[in-house]
């Protein structure tokens, strides 16, 4: 592994300089830090992708199958006649270069090949060449290249240093999408055997277990058990979810991330403590134990394939509705794929809150609505005590992440229920948030820790707009609503704006829920102090 | 190179059409012949490729959203940058195709001392984009008075409110003086950014040469080398009611450089990067509405594919489950 750099380090080794020599002449460099590891043999076997073998990116033997030309640009053929998406974007860009300093890669890195721009002209240059007549006839001249082992390898590289984010899409005239080129170059990866095992891993552990830690159902309880045991340290009381339980009202999927780790497991406990409070009727299943899909970074047929287990555990169990918890690329897939590759989801009815009675026509064909969504209207409707002095330690500002962002418009909601629970909220600067925010640096399936260089790079534009709300405001907590931003941002903060922790929407308001019958609260719930605990004026 | 080819093709263009018409009278092939081959070219280019286009699905529903979400009712939606009725994505696009929306947002990025990322508005590229655009399409309509007989009323409109600043003779067109302005900021732009530099393509050179050399030559024919308009409009006459007939005393040889430029342009024009003007009708990212999960968007080749059934994981975990207490189809 590569000697880890220092923040100063990468500060320094950023140049926005292009080098001398021409794109196309400058072979790519894989360096360590910089990607991650190949996929295992036995990740890819689960699944039943082709070409499984173990292999290690930093040698020069990929062990590629035979024929592989043939077989990316069958793969180039096909997909052109299936995405519209793909095959206008091959055709329309006029390289005006306006994404080029939108992409979080490009601004940590400098190197001109993470322009969204020119990482699509990797691909561009190759469907010149054999898909159109000027490449077949002018070649180089057209901006056309023959597709060879250094191209190949370019593309991976530089593939897997796009987190999907679609930031260079908000401000792109033609609304070229980077992720669909993105999408389609880790498609034409896969055929190859070429995925990294940080994602392959996870899809073939959700595959088989449910879920992308590969948390089997046993682990899945003691896991919450431990949660419950903390809530009722914390609060005194004594929460009893179910699993797997036929004829419950809902059905809750969240992101297994929530169930791992700190600072996610506390999201999940603020999930736990909510429902509680509620009294809802609903259930975990150990079987779609899964929100998040690695699937979608790998190939659409995989994501399908691993979405398939929420409306198939939906039907089995009965349940009315499904709600969705905190995470990212899951809503993007939930919002724009999930019902056109598994519905219609016909034995579902359209969610109604069973406290508020809000029936959410939004989601009256998904039938999955978003648990911000549902506490944002629970909150309106004054059905939650709310007590946010006991978040005042916090200075709160808040995280768009990309896909809820750019592939929903999730704006308003997460707002207005952090503003509802905390007295200290900070808005960063406006071209950073919102439709403009910046990925983590490490979504998509690339939070691993061999890409550490890569993660913390691409994390330096948003670290960089919290560093100016905490120098500005003291702001001391990131909250977000995704369980990769949890993971990643933890990390990233560390290492950019040391002090400024991490949370989900969700951790904030079961801080500020008053319950029936608590004791009164001295901790939040990481188990700091609270700022006032133990004095009169306690709630 | 990847600037010099382009420029050295675009002075043989002129040179071509100089040479033909003075030396080898090749009048009716570069006032005729080509032309119509020309505008047959780009008819059938251009239809081609928005139908090859038009022809492959749009699997997903995948707009890219730009604003608030359709939520809760007390939730204010962005009904334009994030649409879910066919009025919002319309105006949505309209804004795109004659305001260029998207490009209007660009910021520049700056890494300074502290370290401190700036982004600052950055509107020079929008400017000099939407001002091409729009002074190539007014021009576009002006040069109607060649083809029509009585000139129609708003093209004589159009022409006197692009003059009215009444400067010279022949009036100066306002319209001229923005394009030729406008392509020459977005030719320098591509030499001096050192971003834009490096990912220009000798595609991105030519047209923009090719278009300044037919800006200049129009505007040489207009105001410094007199031509024959009568004579123009005589050819241009017999070209749209397809009688074509070169004048006698036909107009003079910058004007065949104009035509034989403009003619170089129509045929290239579908098989370069020029065809966004069609594709951006069509960008998945922006024509669609975001209500999917609403209604159900159809993929029109979605096909079954291998799952891991509920079975099969209780298959596997049966006992684990039991022992956990989580209820289990089959005990």
């Amino acid at each position: 592994m590569a000697k880890e750099m220092k923040p100063n380090e990468i500060i320094g080794s950023i140049d926005y300089n292009p080098p001398k020599t021409d794109w196309m002449s400058t072979p790519v460099q894989i360096k360590p830090g910089m990607f991650c590891w190949g996929a295992k043999a036995k990740s890819i076997n689960t699944v039943g992708f082709p070409n499984a073998r173990d292999w290690n990116p930093g040698e020069e033997d990929w062990k590629l199958p035979e024929n592989w030309q043939g077989t990316v640009l069958e793969g180039i053929a096909d997909r052109l006649k299936k995405y519209r998406s793909f095959r206008l974007f091959m055709d329309i860009c006029v390289r005006c270069g306006a994404c080029a300093d939108k992409c979080h890669f490009y601004i940590g890195s400098g190197d001109p090949k993470n322009m969204p721009v020119l990482r699509a002209e990797l691909m561009r240059s190759v469907y010149r060449r054999y898909f159109t007549t000027p490449g077949k006839m002018l070649g180089k001249l057209a901006g056309a290249r023959d597709l060879d082992i250094n191209v190949l390898k370019e593309w991976w590289y530089y593939f897997f240093q796009c987190t999907e984010c679609r930031r260079c899409s908000v401000f792109c005239p033609y609304g070229i999408d980077t992720a669909e080129i993105t999408i389609m170059g880790r498609e034409l990866m896969n055929l190859l055997g070429l995925n990294i095992e940080w994602t392959m891993g996870p899809v073939a552990a959700c595959y088989m277990k449910g879920n992308h830690l590969g948390l089997e159902p046993h682990t899945i309880t003691s896991n919450i058990e431990f949660m419950l045991d903390d809530i009722e340290t914390i609060t005194g009381i004594k929460v009893n979810p179910s699993f797997n339980r036929k004829g419950a009202e809902i059905l809750f999927v969240t992101p297994s991330g929530d169930l791992f780790a700190d600072p996610g497991t506390y999201t999940c406990m603020g999930y736990l403590m909510l429902f509680h409070e509620l009294g809802l009727d609903y259930t975990w299943s150990t079987y779609a134990s899964e929100g998040g899909n690695f699937g979608f970074f790998t190939s659409n047929e995989m994501a399908k394939r691993l979405n398939s287990k929420i409306y198939a555990e939906a039907k089995r169990l009965g349940v009315k509705y499904i709600i969705g918890g905190e995470c990212g690329h899951m809503w993007r897939v939930l919002n724009q794929y999930m019902d056109t590759w598994n519905g219609p989801a016909d034995f579902l009815e359209v969610p109604k809150s069973p406290i508020t009675g809000t029936v959410f026509e939004n989601t009256k064909s998904t039938k999955m609505v978003h648990i911000v969504e549902f506490t944002a209207d629970l909150i309106k409707n004054g059905k939650l005590k709310l007590d946010p002095s006991r978040n005042d330690h916090l200075k709160v500002t808040f995280h768009d992440s990309c896909n809820t962002a750019r592939g929903m418009g999730f704006f308003e909601e997460p707002r207005f229920v952090a503003k509802a629970v905390c007295n200290n909220f900070y808005e960063m600067p406006e071209d950073t948030i919102r439709e403009k925010t910046f990925c983590c640096g490490s979504g998509s399936g690339l939070n691993a820790g061999e890409d550490m260089d890569l993660r913390m790079r691409g994390g330096l534009p948003r670290a960089n707009a919290v560093k100016f709300v905490r120098d500005k405001y003291g702001v001391n907590m990131l909250a977000n609503i995704c369980a990769i931003d949890r993971a990643a941002l933890t990390t990233s903060m560390n290492y950019w704006v040391p002090g400024v922790g991490v949370t989900g929407v969700h951790e904030l308001v079961a801080n500020a829920l008053v319950m029936k019958g608590e004791k009164p609260r001295t901790t939040d719930l990481r188990g700091e102090p609270l700022p006032n605990a133990g004095g009169e004026s306690d709630v | 190179m990847r600037a010099l080819l382009p420029f050295i093709t675009v002075i043989v263009l002129v040179l071509l059409a100089i040479v033909g018409v003075e030396a080898a009278n090749l009048q009716f092939l570069f006032g005729v012949v080509i032309p119509y081959a020309a505008a047959a070219i780009f008819l059938a280019g251009v239809i081609y490729k928005v139908v090859s286009w038009g022809r492959v699905p749009v699997p997903f529903r995948i707009p890219t959203t730009c604003g608030q979400q359709k939520t809760l009712p007390w939730i204010k939606q962005s009904r334009i940058e994030n649409p879910t009725t066919s009025a919002g994505v319309i105006t949505r696009m309209l804004l795109e195709v004659f305001l260029f929306r998207s490009l209007f947002r660009n910021l520049k990025t700056e890494l300074r001392e502290g370290p401190q990322l700036s982004y600052g508005s950055d509107k020079w590229l929008w400017l000099a984009g939407l001002s091409f655009h729009w002074t190539f399409l007014l021009i576009l309509i002006r040069h109607l008075r060649f083809f029509t007989q009585n000139v129609p009323i708003p093209v004589q409109m159009l022409e006197h409110l692009d003059s009215f600043l009444q400067i010279g003779l022949p009036l100066l067109y306002i319209t001229d003086v923005i394009f030729l302005a406008a392509v020459t900021f977005l030719l320098i732009r591509r030499f001096t950014i050192p971003q834009v530099k490096y990912i220009s393509l000798a595609a991105d050179y030519f047209p923009l040469f090719l278009i300044l050399g037919i800006g200049v030559s129009g505007v040489l024919m207009r105001y410094f080398i007199k031509t024959d308009v009568v004579g123009v409009k005589e050819l241009t006459m017999s070209l749209v009611s397809f009688s074509p007939a070169i004048p006698k005393d036909g107009p003079g040889t910058i004007f065949y450089v104009h035509l034989f430029l403009i003619s170089a342009l129509f045929a290239y024009f579908p098989f370069s990067k020029l065809v966004h003007m069609g594709g951006v009708f069509l960008s998945p990212t922006r024509n669609l509405a975001n209500n999917s999960r609403m209604v159900r968007h159809v993929n029109p080749w979605n096909y079954p594919v291998k799952v891991h059934t509920y079975e099969e994981y209780e298959n596997d975990f049966r006992e684990k489950m039991k022992t956990a207490g989580i209820p289990v189809e089959k005990e």
